[in-house]
């Protein structure tokens, strides 16, 4: 058969020298690229190399995904696979005013298609600055409500591009000491985690187990196939996205947000007479506000669902009793006065039920248009419009 | 086929050719092929029906050979060993029911044992009496294709696969309303149809040669090709099974060479471009024209590399197992009319339909009082027989229209090429504009065949329609 000709019909027989040299040679390769590998650690660099953006458009917002197959999206851990994937990954246009984003899965948009999410639908509202620039909005948000994990993206992102204007949404859960490094983003990304805790004396252990720390098999071209395949899916599912304009999925049927709440009034163990601000992360906050240095920052207290159910006297919602979430608001007042920051508190400015999909911090369409014209006056506010 | 069956199987083949003399090999492979099919069964929501699918595999193998012997041929005393440690080997799958899922062969628990015996005392009653029918009498053999056939039926078409399913169902007391037709996988039963077909066919032609138990069960179930082929002749096989030659260093290259290859293609190649490969719910989400069109060339590449890759891995086991398998693609993609696509696209398939389709219908239809003129007997020819093609993947309209897109194709292609062939042979004095035109056949061919994968790839005929307008700017 033609095809397989230089297999059956070689120039030179297959003899048992010729396996032995194959065999030694194989073996030289396979050890000299494993050691190459955790010599140079290439997948940074690797990372960065994508066809977003060139061949295929960026993505709207970052990468994320447990069901790959059905959301032509996944979840990696490579900031510089995730940001290359990214439309912020472009320069920037001549007149545009470039606002970053970042937040939890609220902004991310769970159950929202791109145009439908904050960032999506500030765009679409064609906002202009007074300067005549128009305004860009650029989802960074990801879902895991950890401000650590918000700063790591804002770290990482400025690293990579000009902005002039830094919105960041959280809520409460975001603030919880215990949970910062339970995000899977930061426990892989342990370099520069420990590089925040370092450069701004955040109150998080460096040595802290839960930042998964590579042996050196790990870092072998064996031990990080995970993370290449990661790559290389990630390029791919950018075919898929490009024709679908499909980053999630959407399930006809999902869980709603609870109205009728348990009778616990404690956060995350806490009880009130327990509570002390120290078990918030405002050192985070703060750290982030140092981190942007001159680039407006703009804080928005996101929105959340105010249950009228059961037991809504003792909670607000599923996440929070009403005691902590005040307390919360208290602090996060006294700090935006003590700092001088720009803070949009929206915490409950649409507490109608009807307002959230599966959970009390995620928006309808509907409603995040509500939180999109009040984010985007902000924001052409804050631009000096 | 799994990874880990590969390596397992590769291995197995190795230390078989480098420790055992031919004659233990040749029962060794019978052996592994026994053990290989209830390995690959996938585990099916229906109980006991993952263990009873193998082992009616089995019943019928034992049942074909029966009915396809030589007339005259008596049962030796190897076909007892052979029945008798088919029997064994599957009591010995059966005891897996005490063992953790993870030393057991079997996707699921076996059923109990007392079952299992009725099962053989029932199959083995049924298949003593049919041994005092002689082999190669036409009724048995007529009644086997059409039994072959109608099983194939069942499992192939969706409302009678859901009705067995619901059947089985009853018969297992899980509710018959949960019952679905891609229920009955039913794994290589496909291969081994055409194989048992095939010998049937050739028992009555006269042109099968006197096979053992053992010769035709490991002919009929030859592990590296009983999930995706190729679909060997059995008087091919058994002269190599006959045959088996010692460790060879050049075979072992060849043999290893083509299962790298065939794992390339499929477990890199196509299982990445499965990702962006056209499918229902990526058809229904495209946006635009083009991004269709990357959709569908995925797919396209994805198909070839999937299939052509188990197919070198079967190739290169089989080389390792001292049996050489024939080829079954030759670069069709690169092909320059429809008619050398299906010489070099899924061969041994479309032989045995040319075999046992084509050639006896054309056959008949000359035979009649009123003969059809060599255009009609091409079109009739070429629709049936692609047809036949659409309906070994599965009885739905999907496959009888790219069956026909493809009948259609190779007529049209065959009344083109009756009178264009003067003109094909003046290019010969024109190098640059025949090399021009043969790029041109190719590149046409090849989007005939992707568009004809729209057929294929999606479940509803409906959502094809849809696609295949929008391919073309509808």
């Amino acid at each position: 058969m033609q095809t397989w000709r230089w297999l059956y019909k070689p120039g030179r027989p297959f003899d048992g020298r010729f396996i032995a040299r194959v065999l030694v040679k194989t073996a030289l390769l396979f050890v000299a690229l494993n050691v190459a590998f955790v010599l140079l650690d290439p997948l940074p660099a690797l990372g960065r190399l994508s066809l977003y953006n060139r061949v295929l458009p960026g993505r709207a917002r970052l990468p994320y995904g447990e069901n790959p197959a059905a959301s032509y999206n996944l979840s990696l851990f490579s900031l510089e696979a995730m940001f290359a994937s990214h439309e912020v990954a472009r320069a920037p246009a001549r007149d545009e005013f470039r606002v970053l984003l970042i937040g939890d899965s609220a902004a991310w948009g769970i159950l929202l298609r791109p145009e439908e999410t904050l960032a999506g639908q500030i765009n679409a509202a064609g906002l202009v600055t007074a300067d005549g620039r128009r305004v860009r909005v650029y989802n960074l948000g990801y879902p895991t409500m950890s401000l650590t994990k918000d700063l790591l993206l804002l770290d990482y992102a400025l690293s990579r591009t000009a902005a002039d204007l830094i919105v960041w949404l959280f809520t409460l859960e975001s603030f919880d000491t215990q949970t910062q490094l339970d995000s899977p983003l930061v426990q892989h990304n342990p370099a520069p985690v420990r590089a925040l805790i370092a450069r701004y004396g955040l109150a998080q252990d460096p040595a802290d187990p839960r930042l998964v720390n590579l042996s050196t098999w790990d870092k072998t071209l064996i031990g990080r196939r995970r993370a290449l395949a990661d790559l290389l899916r990630l390029q791919l599912y950018g075919v898929p996205w490009a024709v679908t304009g499909i980053d999630q999925e959407y399930p006809a049927d999902y869980t709603p947000r609870a109205v009728d709440l348990p009778a616990d009034a404690t956060w995350h163990g806490l009880r009130e007479d327990l509570f002390a601000p120290a078990d918030l992360a405002f050192d985070v906050l703060r750290a982030g506000a140092e981190r942007v240095g001159d680039v407006p920052l703009l804080l928005v207290n996101e929105p959340m669902l105010i249950s009228t159910g059961m037991n809504s006297e003792l909670r607000y919602n599923f996440f929070y009793p009403r005691w902590a979430y005040d307390a919360y608001q208290r602090l996060l007042l006294e700090e935006r006065d003590a700092h001088g920051w720009a803070l949009l508190d929206l915490g409950a400015t649409i507490p109608d039920a009807d307002c959230y999909t599966d959970s009390a911090v995620h928006l309808t369409p509907a409603c995040t248009a509500d939180l999109a014209e009040a984010v985007g006056a902000a924001i052409v506010g804050a631009s000096g419009g | 086929m799994t990874l880990t069956h590969i390596l397992v199987f590769a291995a197995a083949a190795l230390l078989a050719l480098i420790a055992l003399p031919a004659r233990a090999r040749a029962w060794t492979l019978f052996v592994a092929s026994v053990v290989a099919i209830y390995w690959l069964q996938p585990a099916v929501t229906i109980r006991r029906l993952d263990f009873l699918f193998p082992t009616a595999t089995l019943g019928l193998v034992a049942l074909a050979w029966l009915l396809t012997r030589v007339p005259g041929q008596r049962l030796t005393r190897e076909d007892a060993a052979a029945a008798a440690l088919i029997v064994a080997l599957v009591l010995l799958l059966a005891f897996g029911r005490a063992l953790d899922p993870a030393y057991r062969i079997t996707p699921s628990v076996p059923p109990p044992l007392g079952m299992i015996l009725l099962w053989l005392a029932a199959g083995g009653i049924a298949l003593a009496a049919l041994s005092r029918v002689p082999g190669g009498r036409a009724r048995p053999l007529l009644a086997l294709v059409v039994g072959i056939v109608a099983l194939f039926a069942v499992l192939k078409t969706e409302a009678l696969a859901t009705e067995a399913g619901r059947l089985l169902r009853g018969w297992t007391g899980q509710s018959p309303d949960l019952a679905r037709a891609d229920e009955l996988q039913w794994l290589g039963f496909s291969y081994v149809a055409f194989r048992l077909l095939h010998t049937a066919r050739d028992r009555q032609t006269g042109l099968l040669p006197a096979l053992t138990l053992r010769e035709y069960t490991t002919y009929a179930i030859f592990f590296p090709a009983f999930t995706a082929g190729p679909i060997d002749r059995a008087e091919r096989f058994l002269g190599d099974l006959r045959a088996l030659p010692g460790p060879d260093t050049a075979r072992f290259v060849q043999g290893g060479m083509r299962i790298a290859v065939g794992i390339g293609k499929k477990f890199i190649l196509a299982d990445s471009l499965a990702i962006l490969a056209l499918d229902a719910a990526k058809a229904g989400a495209a946006t635009s024209a083009l991004g269709l069109w990357a959709l569908l060339y995925a797919y396209t590449f994805q198909i070839y590399l999937d299939f052509s890759g188990y197919s070198d891995i079967a190739i290169g086991l089989g080389q390792w197992c001292g049996v050489k398998l024939p080829e079954n693609f030759s670069q069709p993609y690169l092909k320059r009319n429809i008619t050398a696509f299906w010489q070099s696209w899924h061969i041994t398939l479309s032989q045995w339909v040319r075999f046992y389709v084509f050639s006896p219908l054309s056959r008949f239809l000359l035979t009649r009082p009123r003969k059809p003129t060599p255009t009609a007997l091409a079109l009739v020819g070429q629709l049936v027989t692609m047809l036949a093609i659409g309906l070994w993947h599965g009885v739905t309209w999907g496959f009888v229209v790219w069956g026909l897109w493809h009948g259609v194709g190779l007529f049209v292609h065959k009344v083109y090429s009756d009178r264009t062939r003067a003109h094909y042979l003046r290019l010969r004095a024109h190098p640059r504009l025949g090399r021009a035109v043969e790029v041109a056949g190719v590149l046409v061919t090849f989007h005939f065949v992707a568009l004809g994968w729209v057929w294929f790839a999606l479940p509803d005929i409906g959502a094809s329609w849809d696609v295949f307008v929008r391919l073309l700017g509808g």
